[in-house]
């Protein structure tokens, strides 16, 4: 097998963090941060030969007689078998989409293993506390990310998918002397958990009808034709219903449920902005780039069911079109700006997840072109091209932060003198995610756009628009940040650009950015494998530029030199600026529910039931006998003769009971 | 003078009446130990003469008067040693004055 050195991808992360955790607290602090970066370094250079062997290699059974690219399991072996069904394994799966997301995460992964060797230092060069514990965590949660990408069975995706929960958790909390860091983690955590039940009950009703924890190949064909034979257990589980939907559309919606929690969907991405209390180069790997993308690839992993439950696509295409537009609003106002940034992640993966969503737009189960793979490789490929960018606008935020020693705006402005560097890497950032040609974002944007408006007319013209809400507030990001009116120094020392370990990797992802769009990933990253020809619609892609150019445009004007439109428009509309500015009051409406509905309602009234009623019975008994004991205990009155006495007369009674009965 | 049952019991009777009555009041708590003994060779005697009398042919009944006599022997010097304990305690043999032993 040419690709079973693919092991070594995964085991390496995984070993540097049980090296790093047990033995680094030991070593010197640098040392670590040196370590992991090689670490990293030799799983990247694996990852991407794994990659690049599984796109361009021609080996037995990678590629079928029709040209189309097969998944290669590179080993699948048992891990707990409980019966003849009912076995969990774990093993390693390439195909398209894992070969991609090998690639994006380590790429980021090694990116920010660089980054954060300069950023977790103060300004005179001394790591930080913590710093080894930051490296194995790192390390942690590129070894779950790269687990959950490979994996060969829902189960296993589902066990990554709780360890990439977890490590996101501990890097939140990473400051944690912070009240607010910890508020965060524990946030994400239960939010996520919450989803991850939906998805674990997902599991077991997929799991339970269909017999089996393996995913379905990409052949729809025969999935299709599984649901025209009665016997099949997916013709099973389409027809039991419950409560007017199929069985299969349930364990469906609910695995998507799991996905969007992690995916940060509307209603479950309240946890996705607060988890900005991470160090920032956390943020750019798990909250930008890849966990967060982990729900987006969930349900591409399950598109060929999907594809034929029409009912659960449309939800996930009303949740991701609305998410989209939702967040987009939201980051229009947002002061803080790794806040901003963060809800311009969010609806970014709602792009993704609708792109995926519309790739079923005609209904027709069994065509395989056009509407169908179009969607599903835009998603794919803007998961690809956003992580990088993203990452690139996370990263120089953090060098931005890391310069000024603070999250808002108005404590930077007028930048772009001191920063150059990070000035133009986030200028291409902006431009690559407002969908500015060459850059990266504008090539995968166009194809969803263009499967959006497959689907209908109302679906393209929405996307269209978020897409130039996209290009305005980043643009505002970029000059509130960089231009707007002359930097005031706050802090002792005047910002500048940062150590070649900050700065580099903001190039090498700034380059990225420019020509990632190049990828010719609708021949590489189909869902079916087989390569899809595609070609620019100019009508799109003129309208979509266009819109950018509009959404820049205006934020230019608005926010290029100090001004007092920015604020008279904010007055205009108070009302609606104070609530995007609260993100419409969607944390409050989650206070409210747990505080004052299930704490006071329901769990108050348990608690008090508990207390009295439970405890009260078990204090009864404890009290009475302790009454009773007090009451016969003078009993025992330690006068020997007094115990005859009693004794002595019971004797005499007892005889003559007894004689009684004899005599009677 | 043909000596029956009775004749044999009820000296055992008042033998063991006595007894009672001496565990009852006496203080002193070797005169205690005293009436025990009483009461204890009051039994021993109805051992050996319903043995006796009911059922001649067997001994069980005065194996078992041994056995009492033995374990009677045993106990009274545990119960000596204990009295002199508790004198060396308490200076005292009276029974109401060692009244420690409660709640």
């Amino acid at each position: 097998m040419p690709l079973s050195y693919t092991i070594a991808v995964i085991a390496i992360p995984l070993l540097m963090f049980l090296f790093l955790g047990l033995v680094g607290v030991k070593m010197e602090k640098k040392l670590t941060g040196i370590l992991g970066c090689i670490g990293m370094l030799v799983t990247t250079v694996l990852a991407y030969g794994v990659a690049l062997t599984y796109f361009f290699g021609t080996g037995e059974g990678q590629v079928s007689a029709e040209g189309v690219r097969q998944a290669v399991t590179v080993f699948n072996p048992d891990w707990l078998s409980f019966s003849k069904t009912l076995v969990v394994r774990m093993g390693i799966m390439l195909d398209p989409i894992a070969a991609m997301m090998l690639i994006v995460i380590t790429t980021v992964s090694m990116m920010v293993h660089l980054y954060s060797l300069g950023y977790m230092c103060d300004h005179h060069g001394h790591a930080e506390k913590g710093f080894q514990r930051y490296y194995a965590f790192l390390a942690l949660f590129t070894f779950s990310m790269l687990g959950l990408v490979v994996a060969t069975n829902l189960f296993q995706i589902f066990i990554f998918f709780e360890m990439v929960g977890v490590s996101s958790y501990l890097l939140i909390g990473f400051y944690y002397e912070s009240p607010a860091a910890i508020h965060a983690s524990k946030k994400a955590f239960i939010v996520t958990r919450l989803a991850d039940l939906f998805f674990l009950v997902g599991i077991l009703i997929l799991s339970y009808y269909t017999q089996t924890f393996d995913f379905f190949g990409s052949d729809v064909n025969g999935i299709a034709g599984l649901l025209d034979n009665p016997q099949s257990s997916v013709a099973k589980a389409g027809a039991t219903t419950f409560m007017g939907c199929s069985a299969m559309a349930w364990a469906l919606t609910f695995i998507f449920i799991g996905g969007a929690g992690k995916s940060a969907m509307y209603p479950l991405h309240i946890w996705l902005p607060d988890a900005m209390e991470g160090p920032t180069p956390v943020s750019a790997l798990i909250h930008a780039a890849t966990m967060v993308v982990a729900g987006v690839y969930l349900v591409a992993r399950l598109f060929p069911l999907y594809v034929i439950v029409q009912g659960a696509m449309d939800i996930i295409c009303v949740v991701g079109a609305f998410t989209a537009f939702y967040a987009a609003a939201i980051a229009c106002v947002q002061s803080d700006i790794k806040r901003a940034l963060a809800f311009s992640t969010i609806s970014q993966i709602a792009f993704m997840m609708t792109s995926l969503a519309v790739s079923s737009a005609d209904g027709k189960l069994i065509e395989i072109h056009g509407g169908y793979g179009l969607g599903y490789m835009a998603s794919m490929f803007h998961l690809f091209t956003h992580a990088m960018f993203k990452a690139l606008l996370f990263l120089c935020a953090g060098a931005i932060i890391h310069a000024v020693h603070s999250n808002e705006n108005d404590k930077m402005h007028g930048l772009h003198k001191y920063m150059p560097i990070t000035s133009f890497a986030f200028l291409i950032g902006c431009l690559a995610i407002a969908g500015i040609p060459p850059f990266a974002g504008f090539w995968s944007k166009d194809e969803i756009l263009v499967a959006a408006y497959e689907k209908g007319l109302g679906w393209g013209i929405w996307m269209s628009m978020v897409a130039g809400m996209t290009a305005f507030y980043m643009f505002r990001i970029y000059f509130l940040i960089f231009h707007w009116k002359k930097h005031e120094v706050h802090t002792e020392h005047e910002p500048s650009d940062q150590p070649w370990t900050m700065t580099l990797p903001l190039i090498i992802l700034a380059t990225i950015s420019i020509v990632a769009g190049f990828v010719p990933a609708a021949n590489l990253v189909t869902w079916d494998g087989a390569p899809l020809h595609t070609q620019l619609n100019w009508t799109v892609a003129g309208s979509s530029v266009l819109i950018a150019c509009v959404g820049i445009g205006l934020a230019y004007k608005m926010y290029y030199k100090e001004n007092t439109l920015p604020q008279r428009m904010a007055d205009s509309c108070r009302g609606l600026w104070t609530a995007a500015y609260r993100r419409f009051y969607m944390d409050e409406l989650y206070q409210f529910i747990t505080h004052k509905v299930i704490f006071q309602g329901i769990c108050k009234p348990i608690a008090k039931f508990d207390r009295a009623v439970i405890d009260g019975f078990f204090n009864m008994l404890a009290e009475v006998t302790n009454t009773v004991s007090f009451g016969i205990r003078k009993l025992q009155s330690g006068s020997i003769q007094g115990y005859v006495y009693v004794y002595f007369i019971g004797a005499l009674l007892l005889a003559a009971v007894t004689a009684m009965f004899v005599i009677f | 003078m043909n000596l029956t049952l009775l004749m044999y019991l009820i000296p055992s009777l008042i033998m063991f009446g006595c007894g009672v009555y001496g565990f009852l009041t006496r203080k002193n708590m070797i005169a205690i130990m005293i009436s025990l003994e009483l009461m204890l060779n009051s039994i021993d005697i109805n051992f050996v003469v319903f043995n006796r009398y009911l059922f001649p042919g067997q001994m069980e009944g005065m194996f078992f008067t041994l056995f009492a006599i033995a374990i009677a022997a045993a106990e009274t010097a545990l119960a000596l040693a204990i009295i002199i304990n508790v004198f060396r305690i308490a200076k005292d043999v009276d029974i109401n004055k060692i009244n420690k032993l409660k709640f």
